[in-house]
């Protein structure tokens, strides 16, 4: 070994044995402002969210137990807990099964329109939830321009439970697409063409093999786009009609409490929501774990 | 994106178009017909009624009101953004995880649950409501409520923007920065804010259109005094469940407009590739 290499074999180890984690412990002292933007940052989130939160689980906390039990119990509650979760759950899955499509068609085909309706699928997410609302009334009312077509053949929407599931469809429609459309742009085709040389038909290669590479996707989807549903309100209060026991969603439900001052029952059903939102975001970020294994970390 | 995705994508044939036309009608049904009633009925009559809903006093003080929250709830939103993303892509600290998380907690809240923090918080018969009607303060059924409850639905916005984005980016810039002499904040000015400006932007603008948008919460703080604390999106629903059909509908139209304007700039970012690492 020459003289130089040895120098240099020196210098390289010195460099990755002593400057090295220096300049990792470097990245925590050398650049400023951890102090005062941790401080601001942990001093706006307690009290624009973390302390409003405690209070709301305080309110609940200073009931009994059985007082819980005979708020969430009572008929109307438990049927707007009801409605809520099951037309929420609709829409979800009508929006896992089609906004799936979409998201395929928006990411495999090329056609004249795609641009706009690649855009407009956005448009949920940035539209005020009362326009949406009495926008969809006025479509799917009995006398609107495709309500009018169901009314005919007997299936009224505006008004009825149907109209709900069509607002929480608007409102979640954005999540599903939106997850699984970066999904399917990342699987490589070569995958599709070997399943195909193997004599799979398209169909069996989209269900044995796609679907089951889009579930974790698809699933985070779903539970983004319920979890949206049930918190939903101003666009769910003008299409439902708000009849308690039959058109009554729990946000709505929540209101009419408080407007009657009872605001241990607001914060009972208040705090079931929130418990139901967090127990679906917990969902969330194992399923988008799972999409970042597969599709992430692999180096295949 | 890694270098193995192949995007493909063809003109489709036989079943393809089966799938385009399903994809094409729920998409119209859902989402392109309701905004073509809205627009449609605000001008069923012509120009007139809509600019008379328009200048309607109600109408310019709901304006007003919009405005005034979304001037403030935006900026301090920012500013914690920039702030919480600094901490957070800079260094490491204890707890990092969790306040990452505790950071999206308002966007899986209710905006219902929202509105009801605030007024079992400041309410009459609230926590502190004892407390504040002695010194006189109204915060609930008041401007203020308004305001911290739209600061609440659009606090994530800006900082789930910047995380990823500064994280992307690293520290190796503002190090040189550093090591050359600057202090902390010539090393934001000059080197870290013109980086991130496109995130920054892309933020604001989601975070302006919900701020401006946002009904659920609002409405269960407001009181719904006309005039007094009604935004937009509220006035939107009174006027609809007064039965002024084409005001209504003029005003959602001005809401409208601004989420498409919102929608475009947030596309025109995206299609520039101006939020990937080293894009700005």
């Amino acid at each position: 070994m020459s003289e130089v290499a040895v120098a240099e074999e020196r210098v390289t180890r010195r460099l990755s044995l002593y400057t090295l984690p220096r300049m990792l412990l470097g990245k925590r002292r050398v650049l400023p402002g951890l102090g005062p933007t941790l401080g601001f940052t942990w001093f706006y989130l307690s009290a624009m969210v973390l302390i409003p939160i405690g209070a709301l689980v305080l309110k609940a906390s200073a009931l009994s137990w059985d007082q819980v039990v005979s708020i969430i119990t009572n008929p109307r509650t438990s049927a707007a807990l009801k409605l809520s979760f099951g037309a929420s759950a609709a829409a979800a899955l009508l929006n896992t099964l089609v906004g799936t499509l979409v998201a395929w068609v928006l990411a495999r085909y090329r056609f004249y329109g795609r641009s706009l309706l690649d855009a407009i699928v956005d448009l949920p997410f940035a539209l005020p939830t009362s326009v949406a609302g009495i926008a969809l009334t006025f479509v799917y009312s009995e006398h609107g321009w495709v309500g009018g077509l169901f009314a005919k053949v007997g299936l009224p929407i505006a008004f009825t439970r149907l109209g709900i599931v069509v607002a929480l469809t608007f409102v979640g429609m954005p999540f599903v697409v939106r997850t699984v459309q970066p999904v399917i742009q990342e699987i490589d085709v070569q995958i599709e063409e070997a399943a195909a040389s193997l004599g799979a038909t398209k169909l069996q290669t989209f269900v044995k093999v796609l679907l089951p590479m889009l579930g974790p996707a698809i699933g985070a989807g779903f539970a983004l786009s319920f979890a949206r549903a049930v918190g939903e309100y101003g666009s769910v209060l003008v299409i439902a009609g708000n009849m308690p026991m039959r058109t009554e969603i729990a946000p709505l439900l929540i209101v009419s409490k408080l407007e009657q001052f009872d605001y241990a029952g607001a914060a009972v059903i208040g705090v079931t929501m929130l418990a139901v939102s967090l127990a679906l975001l917990i969902t969330v970020q194992l399923l988008e774990r799972q999409v970042e294994k597969r599709f992430g970390g692999d180096p295949s | 994106m890694s270098s193995r995705s192949i995007v493909r994508s063809e003109t489709p044939r036989g079943f393809g178009i089966v799938l385009v036309v399903l994809a094409t009608l729920f998409l119209a049904l859902l989402v392109l017909v309701p905004l073509a009633a809205v627009l449609g009925t605000a001008f069923q009559k012509g120009f007139e009624p809509f600019w008379n809903a328009i200048r309607d006093p109600d109408t310019i003080s709901a304006i007003k009101l919009t405005l005034i929250t979304t001037a403030i709830a935006v900026p301090l939103n920012a500013v914690f953004g920039v702030a919480a993303a600094w901490a957070i892509t800079k260094f490491d600290f204890k707890g990092k995880s969790l306040l990452v998380s505790l950071i999206d907690l308002p966007f899986t809240v209710s905006p219902v649950v929202a509105g009801l923090l605030f007024v079992l918080l400041f309410g009459s018969r609230g926590l502190l409501g004892p407390a504040l009607s002695d010194t006189g303060i109204r915060i609930v059924y008041a401007t203020p409520g308004v305001i911290i409850a739209t600061i609440f639905v659009t606090f994530p916005f800006i900082a789930r923007e910047l995380i990823p984005l500064m994280q992307a980016q690293g520290n190796e810039e503002e190090l040189a920065a550093i090591t050359l002499g600057a202090n902390g904040w010539q090393t934001f000015w000059r080197v870290t804010l013109p980086n991130i400006k496109w995130g920054l932007l892309y933020g604001t603008v989601v975070c302006t259109a919900r701020a401006m948008g946002e009904f659920g919460a609002v409405s269960v703080v407001s009181g719904h005094v006309r005039g007094l604390t009604n935004t937009l999106p509220l006035h939107v629903e009174i006027l609809y469940n007064d039965y002024h059909q084409i005001e209504a509908f003029s005003v959602a139209s001005l809401l409208t407009t601004i989420s498409l304007v919102a929608l475009v700039i947030k596309k025109l970012i995206e299609k520039k590739g101006l939020l990937s690492a080293h894009g700005g």
